[in-house]
């Protein structure tokens, strides 16, 4: 679809909102009401935004144990990725899931996945049906840094490639893998060089700029639903929180960067920070219109945040169902 | 006329045949499964009548095969992948065990992940460490998995063909000195329902529940102990997850002895389950201690003596019966 002010002025809610929705979670999270943990994407909210708007309805979208962004910025029901993110009953897999596992089947998000590396084959099946089936869409994966140093990437992008599979492999570098930098954990930090070894076109883009990414990713997805095959994308941005909400509770859990780099990236790095400049710079956007998108942003949590804490607790029951089709098992 | 006698690795091939045809969903993907017809020979046949684009010669990416089957199965396909060796399946237990044995369960309930992932198991030809063993018992520790372990051409198609039209992702055994193995298999289409075994010698003196390779040495030491007076009941599970219990305990309290064979390790092997429940729903019924004939918890040597001697042999289970009956 064509950047017209109502798209752009739509990606900067979505933006605003996956914010919202991860900073109320973090509070839950201390106030003990996330059973486990749940993994926040404070700074990266461009990629899911600008890769999202640059797909069809019908698209597939494959995701990761760092998805919030990735399902709201789908199309997902913010009230039932909150309820399950909290375990309820009214969660999209009855609270059994919980924040890595997330899915709207109803709106192709066919699943986030709490393994590093482990949805990339997975989109690449997805794919291949596509391309059997002859339906005109495409899946994107996201994955992370960390992911790309698994063998998944490596034998998931070789098939995709090999076969001509219609994927859009997006990769969110945000520079860290839990603790370890990028810098430690692989001798060429450009992932996006990795391409070309499989016979892909490769990206490198600033994952802080909605507008690159979605221009990125539109041109991916074009080739791709054209026949030609996957390509490649490396979104270059920067996990302003610490790995996920229970890491940043723990005394010395987010202590391994070096200081001021987080001040610096949320001073001058942070994603919705540039795309309200930019906005306003294009004359779309007024500090009034933003004060009233903000607040409309803040009203969609809240109502997720009532629907969610006040939805019952699953039945004891269900906790043995959906494991074979067909029959409960106990 | 007499019954057609085919392979168990021609079993195989007709059965993929036959649903491929039922089943334009199906699909066949794996190492070599193409052009060549399987490393073992059990796929001959079925890409010169379906062709490169419903059988997917794969490069060597276990983690691919599995994942790439679990998609297309999630959007709407019936993909039956192969590994070349159960020995194998240790590179793809991720797709295999988080990803395709959960998918249904953490997606809530909603895709449907008819997946069949075969691949040859066990040992008894001289392939080694890494090309002999048998994990039967690590599949069925897993909720979501079915596990399907056949031991005859005729088990072997009936089962196949159920696997491919089950809903539930499945790990489908094939033991690899039975692919050249003959036996009876009636060209008209049959199927064998998933989870339930088959007495297949029945007799009063003491139960053997034998599966994989162990089945036909277990026939033919049933037969040695009868020339000696001894009347074998001989139990197949079949399916080893969902396990027929109900068929095994039934056999105990008509016989009131049992002993367990199977060819994966002894430790923690699907035989100690067995002895597990039947104690639990039989306890009364037994005369003797449960026995389990196992191979011990080494390593599979090559050199042929030594294999023999670690692999259970038909002798192992004639000591075994004879050492409660």
């Amino acid at each position: 679809m064509p950047l017209t002010k109502e798209v752009l002025l739509n990606m900067y809610r979505r933006m605003l909102t996956i914010r919202y929705f991860e900073e109320g979670l973090t509070e839950f999270s201390k106030q003990g009401l996330v059973p486990g943990t749940g993994h926040v994407s404070i700074g990266e909210e461009a990629v899911a935004v600008g890769s999202c708007t640059a797909l069809e309805e019908k698209d597939y979208i494959i995701s990761t144990h760092r998805a919030h962004g990735h399902l709201l910025a789908k199309g997902a029901d913010i009230n039932i990725i909150l309820a399950e993110v909290l375990g309820k009953a009214t969660g999209c897999t009855g609270g059994k899931g919980g924040s890595m596992h997330l899915s709207d089947f109803g709106r192709q998000i066919l699943g986030t996945n709490g393994i590093v590396g482990g949805g990339i084959n997975i989109a690449g099946g997805v794919g291949l049906a596509i391309k059997k089936r002859k339906t005109g869409q495409i899946c994107l994966a996201f994955f992370g840094d960390g992911a790309a140093n698994r063998g998944t990437f490596h034998e998931g992008l070789n098939l995709a490639a090999l076969w001509k599979i219609p994927t859009v492999f997006v990769c969110t570098n945000n520079q860290y893998g839990l603790s370890m930098p990028q810098s430690k954990a692989c001798a060429n930090l450009d992932i996006s060089a990795r391409a070309a070894s499989y016979g892909m076109p490769g990206y490198r883009v600033d994952g802080t700029d909605v507008i690159a990414v979605y221009e990125a990713v539109k041109s991916a997805a074009e080739r791709a639903r054209k026949g030609e095959g996957p390509s490649l994308i490396e979104a270059v941005s920067y996990r302003l929180r610490g790995h996920s909400m229970r890491m940043d509770q723990m005394p010395g859990g987010s202590d391994y960067r070096p200081a001021g780099e987080v001040e610096n990236w949320a001073e001058n790095k942070d994603p919705i920070k540039i795309f309200n400049r930019k906005l306003k710079e294009l004359g779309y956007l007024t500090d009034e219109a933003a004060k009233q998108i903000d607040a409309g942003c803040k009203k969609v949590f809240e109502a997720a945040s009532e629907f969610a804490l006040n939805s019952p607790e699953p039945e004891p029951e269900t906790a043995f169902t959906w494991v074979y089709a067909q029959e409960g098992v106990k | 006329m007499p019954e057609r006698q085919i392979l168990y690795r021609e079993s195989i091939a007709e059965a993929i045949k036959e649903e491929m045809a039922r089943d334009d969903r199906v699909f066949l993907m794996g190492e070599d499964v193409g052009v060549l017809g399987g490393g073992f020979g059990s796929t001959r046949g079925i890409y010169e009548v379906f062709g490169g684009e419903r059988v997917l010669d794969t490069p060597i990416s276990e983690t691919a095969i599995v994942g790439y089957a679990l998609g297309a199965a999630m959007a709407g396909l019936r993909p039956i992948a192969e590994i070349m060796r159960v020995d194998w399946m240790t590179i793809c237990m991720d797709e295999i065990v988080n990803q395709t044995a959960k998918m249904r369960y953490l997606s809530g309930g909603h895709p449907e992940v008819s997946v069949v992932i075969r691949a040859p198991a066990e040992g008894g030809i001289g392939l080694g460490g890494q090309h002999s063993q048998s994990f039967e018992a690590w599949f069925v520790h897993v909720p979501g998995l079915k596990v399907v372990m056949p031991s005859t051409p005729y088990d072997v198609k009936g089962l196949l063909k159920s696997a491919i039209r089950d809903p539930n992702p499945i790990i489908f055994l094939e033991p690899g000195v039975l692919y050249g193995v003959s036996g009876p298999v009636p060209e008209k289409e049959y199927v064998i329902p998933l989870g339930k075994a088959e007495v297949k010698k029945e007799g009063k003196d003491i139960t053997v529940v034998a599966w994989g390779t162990l089945l036909p040495k277990t026939m033919n030491a049933a037969q040695t102990l009868a020339e000696e007076g001894i009347d074998v009941e001989v139990v197949d599970p079949r399916t080893l997850s969902p396990l027929d219990i109900d068929t095994i305990v039934n056999s105990v309290q008509k016989t009131g002895k049992l002993v367990i064979a199977h060819e994966a390790m002894k430790t923690c092997g699907v035989g100690a389950e067995i002895a597990a429940l039947v104690q639990e729903r039989a306890f009364d019924h037994l005369d003797a201690p449960i026995q389990r004939v196992a191979t011990p918890d080494v390593i599979i040597p090559v050199n042929r003596a030594l294999e023999r001697l670690v692999l259970p042999q038909e002798d192992n289970i004639v000591e075994a019966v004879k050492a409660i009956a």
